[in-house]
């Protein structure tokens, strides 16, 4: 029992492809609610998408370099312009609404629920 | 070890280095930013072959096909010869060979020039006056097959370059090409897919250019042309593209007009708004979006909107030069 077969929560939910399959449908479910298409700038789509499957890889627990630092600075200038924690919900609905699309099992879409709430304060600049 | 050759330069490559950290590593100053693979600034094209698959990872198709790879993912397993983006553009000598006018206020040019295989419709080109003046015209033929190049130049009040070509070129004069750019072209591949082409003004060049290489590559998904101006005057080649339609089941074509003026056989609104009524579901459609850069942005989100992939969404802003 020495080789441990311990699978990562990113190994399980379906490694990079899953991030790729995922990206389109979370961010398209962004920009078409009203409540928070305004904090998520449209004018450069290509870059906006290689934003949100970074984000998402890191919630997959998949191989990242996101730091609490990163996050609270990358995410101040929008605390400036009024996010707070009712948008921080809308994103983990659809955060969570996109992996039950793909059919991910309820543990693990609990368990990538729980690595992206753990970002709220850094996000919130709490 | 393999070597990187870029212009007189060469660098070397040790056998588990990327070519980005090659390159840094000899002081070779190359934009990057994330290093695997998403932010895409490490973007350089490999001119002597294709270089390995990994390294391309999730590039448009359009981009692939040209042999462009991402620095920061590439582990050559060959020597590279590689060309940065910033690295100065060569030019060769066009021969104009005709020049007439589409409408009130746009010429038909069609250029002859070296080495005309490598431009593909769609894409663009620099044309540049004797003294330097410089301007981007899409690619309106498919060069393959006519050995020449088209453009589709719209005279714009004050605009120093378009004026000269419609008061001053004369067929037999030469204007200097610039090697093909952008990546808003047709590939031969998933020909079932439904294509939608979507201009305004002048954007039917490319988007002609698109339309004529899908049709002679057998394309058989529906392919959408919607064309949009102000003023009826202001759209051309109606009569070609309407009996285009007839030849080809699965081309149709739609203009529109914007202005209030809305003859019979055209549909009132503008042409982007036009396309999203008539197409309901664009699910993994393939979407060409040419011409003024408002138009392109809010289309770009609405078709996104609608299903369409990112990576299957090309377009070609037309940006007027501000010094015109």
């Amino acid at each position: 029992m020495s080789e441990s077969k311990s699978e990562s929560l990113f190994d399980k939910i379906g490694g990079e492809a899953a991030v790729d399959a995922a990206v389109e449908l979370f961010y398209r479910k962004v920009l078409a609610d009203h409540r928070i298409n305004r904090f998520f700038d449209n004018t450069n789509m290509e870059e906006q998408a290689a934003k949100q499957k970074a984000f998402l890889t890191m919630a997959f627990g998949g191989p990242n370099n996101y730091s609490g630092q990163d996050m609270r600075e990358g995410h101040a200038h929008l605390v400036k312009r009024g996010l707070d924690d009712s948008h921080f919900d809308a994103v983990m609905e659809h955060l969570e609404a996109t992996l039950v699309e793909l059919n991910v099992p309820a543990d693990l879409i609990a368990e990538v629920a729980a690595i992206a709430e753990s970002t709220r304060a850094d996000v919130l600049g709490k | 070890m393999t070597n990187l050759k870029i212009g007189e330069n060469t660098y070397t490559c040790d056998s588990e280095e990327t070519v980005l950290d090659s390159l840094l590593r000899q002081d070779v100053d190359i934009s990057y930013a994330c290093k695997k693979g998403t932010c895409h600034s490490c973007m350089v094209r490999c001119i002597d072959g294709q270089p390995p698959v990994e390294s391309q990872g999730d590039l448009k198709d359009t981009l692939k096909s040209q042999n462009y790879f991402l620095a920061c993912l590439c582990i050559p397993n060959l020597d590279m010869t590689i060309r940065l983006p910033e690295q100065s553009e060569l030019y060769s000598e066009g021969k104009v060979v005709a020049n007439e006018m589409l409408n009130r206020n746009t010429i038909l040019l069609i250029v002859e020039c070296r080495d005309i295989l490598e431009y593909k419709a769609g894409q663009f080109v620099n044309l540049q006056r004797q003294d330097g003046l410089t301007r981007s015209y899409s690619i309106a033929n498919t060069p393959q097959q006519s050995k020449t190049l088209e453009f589709h130049i719209r005279r714009l009040p004050g605009g120093q370059f378009s004026e000269w070509v419609h008061d001053q070129l004369k067929v037999g004069d030469t204007v200097a090409v610039s090697e093909p750019k952008g990546h808003c072209f047709y590939i031969p591949e998933r020909k079932e897919q439904g294509i939608l082409l979507v201009g305004t003004g002048s954007g039917l060049a490319p988007l002609v250019g698109i339309l004529t290489d899908a049709l002679e590559h057998g394309h058989s998904g529906p392919i959408h042309l919607f064309h949009g101006s102000r003023e009826k005057e202001d759209l051309y080649r109606v009569d070609e593209m309407r009996a285009l339609s007839e030849k080809h089941p699965n081309f149709s074509y739609t203009p529109c007009i914007s202005g209030v003026d809305v003859p019979s056989g055209f549909k009132k609104g503008r042409a982007n708004t036009v396309a999203l009524e008539t197409i309901s579901d664009l699910k993994g459609w393939r979407v060409f979006l040419c011409g003024h850069p408002n138009m392109i942005s809010e289309m770009k989100t609405q078709v996104f909107l609608k299903g369409v992939s990112i990576a299957d969404i090309y377009t070609d802003a037309f940006l007027v030069s501000t010094e015109t």
